[in-house]
């Protein structure tokens, strides 16, 4: 349109500096920070410096981070709380918010408005609040525990003390309607010609929904699980209130006590590192899967 | 189940068990919440045990309610504060870029767009400590004049908030197409006034809904703005919530402050809506738009 007059080029320009620089300032330069830490030393008094100089660089808290990241090294048990956790959420999410979100969009007529209204509503409430909703039940003394005292279970475990089961139902409970909305709204978008077509063609329901609507599902399942994936890889709050015990601690615990707690600031950044590095073999592979889908469905 | 051909059931039947699931979820998501509003209602100290009911914890308690007790309005306030200063720096700075990267071909625009998507995927930790290390560690000018608190809060806020607002507006724009703009520029007018007459009023949907999603992401959020306090004056309620929800010593007070923060959003959503009914459903394609307008946030993944 506007590129027609001889201005527009840097018209439009124009439009998008303030925010790039923002972006720049507030996003790039903080990056280069997070790895100037990392690479950086301590001096005579133990405070941590960054090495803004390229040059000077010192590899030995990286190194440090990444071999204890591994299997059997220092922060194992924490990479692996990690990936356990988030993958335990990530496979309930699909078990609960797919049926979900498919019975939403496919099935759901009169009171698809109302369904829709009240999936929206944890978007609304606040993360802290529905974490303080489960202490309460969760409590030595709550419902969860007189809920199973009155169904004759006796001595029921401390739910609130680095029980991992916690854990993973207040990261499913904090993330899953992240989950529920995207895959709704890619399944609502599904042409349902297609599956009529399916059914003309003499598919079962089961093989028209394992044969079309699964694999067109595809895409909107991918988005969900980032969208989930992302934010619970860095969580350390839901940890911190549920659990509260170095027995469960994620990534983001060690890293929020490097950094927050300790002079151990070179460690917190390079940790941070690790955790960009793990997450970003995942993008890749949702990059990689997004582009086939959408070669194939192009 | 026999060979006998069954009638073809309607294949947009109602599966009982996927509606028995979706209502058992709902009921999960949402009970546990009203519960806990409820029990800021508790004539009791407990937070998991019912006692009776009371407004103490709101108003009865003279040191412990929460609207007499200064540690909460003083968090209270501080939400709001920064929450403001969110929506007035993220929303036009975010509709300016947005617009920017949809029309700016050439060098340094594809760059820009990923640069765009990167508070997105960045988890918040990262985010909260590669600015706590730029404002802590950095001695260079702009990053020596941002403290810590108020202004390092808000400039934190505003960095994960912009891209919402950009996916936001962009989806809009995408919807609107360039025909109006062109029409108005075909009519004699210049691309200011094209912008400001025509484009602007089309996209108030859209920024009213950013407005809306950054009111809730500064409300609700917690790591970024925990990192960027300095005292107890920067306290907001998600880090009040957070420093005393395990505590023993803490009141259905907290419960009510929690409830607060929620009454809170809900009067945002009912103000956007019924500044989107007073002038923006003129400008919109349908009665659902501000819900797709939300949804398409799906797109940002």
């Amino acid at each position: 349109m506007s590129e027609r007059t001889a201005t527009s080029g840097s018209y439009w320009r124009g439009f998008a500096l303030p925010g790039v620089v923002w972006l720049c300032l507030f996003v790039v330069v903080p990056a280069y920070a997070v790895l100037a830490m990392a690479t950086g030393r301590v001096n005579i008094l133990l405070t941590p410096i960054p090495a803004w100089d390229p040059t000077t660089w010192n590899p030995g808290y990286l190194s440090k981070a990444f071999s204890g990241s591994l299997p059997g090294g220092e922060y194992w048990p924490a990479v692996r709380n990690t990936l356990v956790y988030v993958g335990a959420s990530l496979l309930l999410c699909f078990a609960i918010g797919y049926p979900v979100a498919y019975y939403v969009a496919r099935h759901a007529r009169r009171t698809k408005k109302l369904l829709i209204t009240l999936l929206v509503i944890p978007f609304w409430v606040s993360y802290l609040l529905r974490m303080l909703a489960w202490i309460g039940l969760l409590s030595t003394d709550g419902y969860i525990n007189k809920l199973l005292s009155d169904i004759g279970i006796s001595n029921p475990p401390n739910w609130l003390d680095g029980n991992a089961y916690s854990v993973i139902l207040a990261l499913l409970y904090g993330y899953i309607p992240y989950f529920i909305l995207p895959v709704f709204a890619g399944l609502d978008r599904i042409d349902r010609s297609q599956i009529e077509a399916a059914r003309d063609l003499g598919a079962t329901p089961f093989q028209a929904f394992m044969r079309v609507t699964l694999p067109l599902s595809r895409p909107a399942l991918l988005a969900g699980s980032a969208l989930v994936v992302l934010p619970m890889f860095g969580d350390y709050y839901t940890n911190d209130l549920i659990s509260a015990s170095p027995r469960t601690n994620m990534l983001g615990n060690e890293i929020n006590l490097f950094i927050q707690g300790g002079p151990e600031k070179n460690l917190g950044a390079s940790l941070v590192i690790v955790l960009m590095v793990i997450l970003s073999i995942g993008m890749l592979y949702y990059v990689f899967q997004t582009a086939r889908d959408a070669r194939r469905f192009a | 189940m026999k060979l006998t051909p069954k009638p073809l059931r309607n294949p947009w039947g109602k599966p009982r068990f996927l509606a028995v699931i979706t209502w058992l979820y709902i009921v999960w998501a949402l009970v546990p919440v009203l519960i806990a509003m409820l029990f800021s209602f508790n004539n009791g100290r407990s937070r998991s045990v019912w006692q009776g009911f009371s407004i103490r914890w709101w108003w009865g308690d003279p040191n412990l309610s929460i609207f007499h007790n200064p540690d909460y309005t003083h968090a209270l306030v501080h939400s709001l504060t920064l929450a403001a200063f969110d929506i007035v720096i993220a929303v036009p700075l975010g509709v300016l870029l947005a617009l920017g990267l949809a029309r700016w071909r050439g060098r340094g625009s594809s760059a820009a767009n990923g640069l765009m998507l990167v508070p997105l995927i960045t988890p918040e930790i990262v985010m909260a400590v590669s600015l706590l290390l730029v404002f802590t560690q950095l001695a260079i000018v702009p990053f020596t004049l941002v403290h810590l608190g108020t202004p390092a809060q808000v400039i934190g806020q505003v960095t994960f908030s912009l891209s919402y607002v950009v996916v936001i507006v962009r989806a809009r724009l995408a919807v609107i197409g360039g025909e109006y703009e062109e029409a108005a520029r075909d009519l004699g007018a210049t691309p200011v006034q094209a912008l400001r007459l025509v484009l602007l009023p089309l996209l108030m949907p859209a920024i009213l809904a950013s407005m809306l999603i950054v009111f809730a992401l500064s409300i609700d959020d917690f790591v970024v703005t925990q990192y960027m306090s300095s005292t107890s004056t920067t306290t907001t309620i998600p880090m009040f919530l957070y420093a005393n929800a395990r505590g023993g010593t803490t009141t259905p007070a907290l419960n009510a402050l929690a409830t607060v923060l929620v009454l809170t959003t809900l009067l945002g959503i009912a103000i956007a809506y019924a500044l989107y009914a007073a002038f923006g459903r003129r400008a919109s394609t349908g009665d659902t738009s501000m819900v797709r307008e939300l949804s398409g946030l799906e797109a940002t993944a």
